[in-house]
């Protein structure tokens, strides 16, 4: 039995450790949000160099195919550093589609630019209110092209490419638009995250490209997306429960360290105990990912839902401990906030995944 | 990453599954498998007793013993595989056995000498001879060294004097490791020796504790002038602390066994009960709580794969092994809650037609005393946040304190 993470994949992971430490990707976030939205990219062609945005992309398309486990663990690494890189929407989105469900024109034409960096890419979903409604989407596809508005879109303002979901003859179907063609407009919008870049994209007949019909490939694409997103959410819960341990021992209050208190080791002591069953239903996702196994469904949404739940307890109660200085803005406890409840909304929020997973537990998706 | 056995694994695991096959039934989920039969009732232990010698017979007991102690002189991984497969299988489950088998020998084996070991080791085995630990005392549960039972030296005997509590299996046991203060002007941790009791010896005497599922597990354990060999004294006069500590090591480390109902009955029941708006199990109420329980049973699942993945690799285990009872026990009991539930005002019912023979409303009683038990929720916490996050220990007023100085109640001693 080895349910650890490859060796290989450890010494790279600690090398992301160290450029996202060294490039200072948490600064970075807090320039995106005080109005610099360009930092989001400012290492994106470097990060590629390392290989980090073709890790699930073919040689001959211009990726390495270390393969899913190196960039879920890749995605813990951005996720504690609360990296504003638009990975999620670029790779584990928009690629995974292409790698799964692209034609050679359509692959050649656009997997070897993301894998280069030469490009990003954005998932658009969301229609405002409307998205409250399941798999209803009021953006419509007919004579190759698509009319309607989606927001909010991750990282949309700057992406080169969107994977637009958008209905045709009634059947939801996932559609590759270029940004940067006629009949596209784009909008910021504010967003609680605000650490990402979030535009409201309105397509007037523009032109579309079918990546592929049906459901199924939009929650296969979501599913495979969440394992990697797990991590990012493990990753962001694990940072804020370093924060919280540093801040208790060194803050002193009736003569003592904060953390000499029950109250707060408690609380620091049960964010321990969810990212540590977050972490290894994690593994079992990645794992589930990496080998298609059919247990994926139930391991997706699993690691998805455990993954929230402790991201959550630890960016709030980071706040807590942290008191009112928790609550500025100086210090950095609310830009891991403000991602948990990003990453907990993209693909759905809990109620999505609580369906998902105890409809694959009735299906016998896995043994119990 | 794999979830396979290792080689040697694999095969260890198909022998005990061949064994467990010959001499044992699996048993479905709705059978209310695990369900504990009392403590307090003797057929069980016999029925218990006998299960114990098929299994010493054929290797199965002490997997983890050295050899020269007539273990099998294997690893944690092999017993950790036994108990997978073992735990799938209608076998008497009494927890008769589990003390001296997994804590009391294993003390002895750090802190005793051949001869001594080897008059209890393999009637412990095979379940002859059983041990209980004389711990807790009602001045000192989770504050253990707070306790005040008596050593006083007298020629080549101990004379002890005092009271313990919540003492399992006290009233069938034959011997104990008892901790005793044989010096009370030193600080609390210091004055405390360790002992092996005979149990019938004169002046012990065992009174079963009533606990709220009306079950009889735990005693209250009296002792007036009962006579101890010096020879049977563990480790050093004045380091009962640290003997007591290894045994305490191996109970948490034990602790984290699966007590039902796991989430396979629970869902079981949830599947199979109707509600005016149809299946328990479609119920979005009910999704919610069960897609959190199976959040915790698997994050418990995997992280056990992750201890197993370190020792296989001869690794030692990381902290996350620190979560096991914690996560169990509050799940055990919410499984309980939300399992009685279902059935509205017939939740209430504790007949044996109840589905899984009542399991979920004996699991409402019993669960409590799993918060409680082998280090509280409370005490736990304390522990993860002290050993494994570093946090600075809390404000003692009993620090450095001669035991007889330190306050007992609102008007001092």
């Amino acid at each position: 039995m080895n349910f650890d993470f490859p060796d290989e994949v450890k010494a790279m992971q600690i090398q992301a450790d160290d450029y996202l430490t060294q490039t200072n990707a948490r600064a970075a976030a807090r320039h995106v949000i005080e109005g610099a939205p360009s930092a989001a990219r400012r290492d994106w062609a470097e990060m590629a160099q390392m290989g980090w945005t073709g890790l699930i992309i073919p040689e001959h398309l211009g990726g390495n195919d270390i393969g899913y486990i190196a960039q879920c663990a890749l995605a813990y690494e951005l996720g504690r550093h609360v990296s504003p890189a638009p990975m999620a929407s670029s790779i584990y989105l928009v690629a995974e589609a292409l790698v799964r469900y692209g034609s050679d024109a359509q692959k050649q034409k656009w997997l070897p630019a993301l894998a280069e960096g030469r490009i990003s890419a954005c998932f658009a979903e969301a229609e405002g209110l409307s998205q409250g409604r399941g798999d209803l989407c009021a953006a419509q596809v007919a004579n190759g092209v698509l009319s309607g508005v989606k927001k909010p879109v991750p990282d949309g303002m700057d992406a080169e490419l969107a994977l637009v979901v958008a209905q045709e003859d009634g059947e939801t179907g996932l559609y590759l638009v270029e940004l940067q063609a006629s009949g596209v407009t784009r909008q910021v919008v504010q967003t609680i995250e605000g650490i990402r870049e979030h535009a409201a994209i309105t397509f007037d007949k523009a032109e579309v490209d079918l990546l592929v019909r049906g459901q199924t490939a939009l929650t296969d694409i979501k599913q495979r997306a969440a394992v990697c997103i797990a991590f990012e959410q493990v990753g962001g819960a694990q940072a804020c429960l370093d924060m919280a341990v540093a801040f208790a021992k060194e803050r002193f209050a009736f003569g003592r360290a904060i953390g000499s208190f029950q109250a707060i080791k408690h609380k620091l002591a049960d964010m321990f105990v969810a990212i540590e069953l977050a972490r290894s239903n994690a593994y079992f996702a990645a794992w589930a990912l990496s080998t298609d196994a059919r247990e994926l469904p139930v391991a997706a949404a699993t690691a998805r839902l455990s993954a929230g739940k402790a991201y959550w307890l630890a960016a709030k109660e980071n706040v807590q401990t942290h008191g009112g200085l928790g609550f500025t803005w100086e210090l950095d406890c609310h830009l891991y906030y403000r991602r948990h409840k990003a990453l907990k909304l993209l693909l759905g929020g809990n109620r999505v995944w609580e369906n998902r997973l105890i409809d694959g537990l009735k299906s016998g998706l896995v043994e119990l | 990453m794999d979830f396979r056995d290792t080689p040697e694994g694999a095969e260890y695991r198909k022998k005990a599954r061949a064994f467990l096959e010959q001499h044992a039934q699996l048993e479905p989920p709705d059978s209310g498998r695990g369900y504990r039969d009392g403590n307090d009732d003797p057929a069980a232990l016999e029925r218990a007793r006998e299960w114990q010698r098929i299994k010493a017979d054929a290797g199965y007991a002490g997997i983890t013993w050295p050899r020269e102690y007539a273990g099998q002189g294997g690893t944690t991984l092999e017993q950790i595989i036994y108990e997978q497969e073992e735990a799938q299988f209608d076998i008497p489950r009494g927890n008769f056995f589990y003390i001296g088998l997994g804590w009391a020998m294993p003390t002895l084996f750090q802190w005793s000498n051949k001869e001594e070991i080897l008059k209890h080791a393999g009637k412990v085995l095979r379940g002859d001879e059983i041990w209980c630990q004389l711990f807790s005392e009602p001045a000192g549960g989770s504050d253990l060294a707070a306790l005040r039972t008596k050593a006083v030296r007298d020629g080549d005997d101990w004379i002890i004097n005092g009271q313990k509590i919540w003492t399992s299996g006290g009233q069938y046991s034959d011997f104990g490791i008892l901790v005793a203060r044989n010096d009370t002007t030193q600080a609390k941790h210091k004055g405390l020796t360790c002992f092996i009791l005979d149990m019938k010896s004169p002046g012990v005497e065992v009174r079963p504790i009533r606990q709220m599922s009306g079950d009889s597990h735990f005693n209250e354990v009296f002792f007036d002038n009962v006579r101890i060999p010096d020879s049977r004294r563990l480790g050093e006069v004045g380091d009962g602390w640290k003997v007591a500590m290894t045994t305490l090591m191996n109970e948490r480390y034990n602790l984290v066994e699966l007590v039902p109902p796991d989430f396979e009955q629970i869902f079981h029941l949830a599947q199979n009960t109707v509600l005016e708006s149809g299946p328990a199990l479609d119920d979005p109420a009910i999704r919610e709580k069960l897609a959190d329980l199976y959040c915790r049973a698997q994050g418990m699942t995997y992280t056990n794969f992750r201890t197993m993945s370190a020792l296989s690799q001869g690794k030692t285990p990381g902290p996350e092994v620190s979560i096991g009872k914690l996560v169990n026990s509050g799940r055990l009991q919410e499984s309980a809650d939300l399992g009685s539930d279902l059935f509205e005002q017939s939740g209430m019912l504790m007949e044996e037609d109840m589905p899984m023979r009542a399991l979920f409303q004996r699991a409402y009683l019993y669960s409590p005393g799993w918060r409680l038990g082998g280090g509280t929720d409370e005490i736990l916490r304390n522990t993860i946040a002290e050993r494994v996050l570093g946090l600075p220990q809390d404000v003692r007023l009993d620090k450095g304190v001669a035991f007889k100085d330190i306050p007992t109640g609102p008007t001092g001693n």
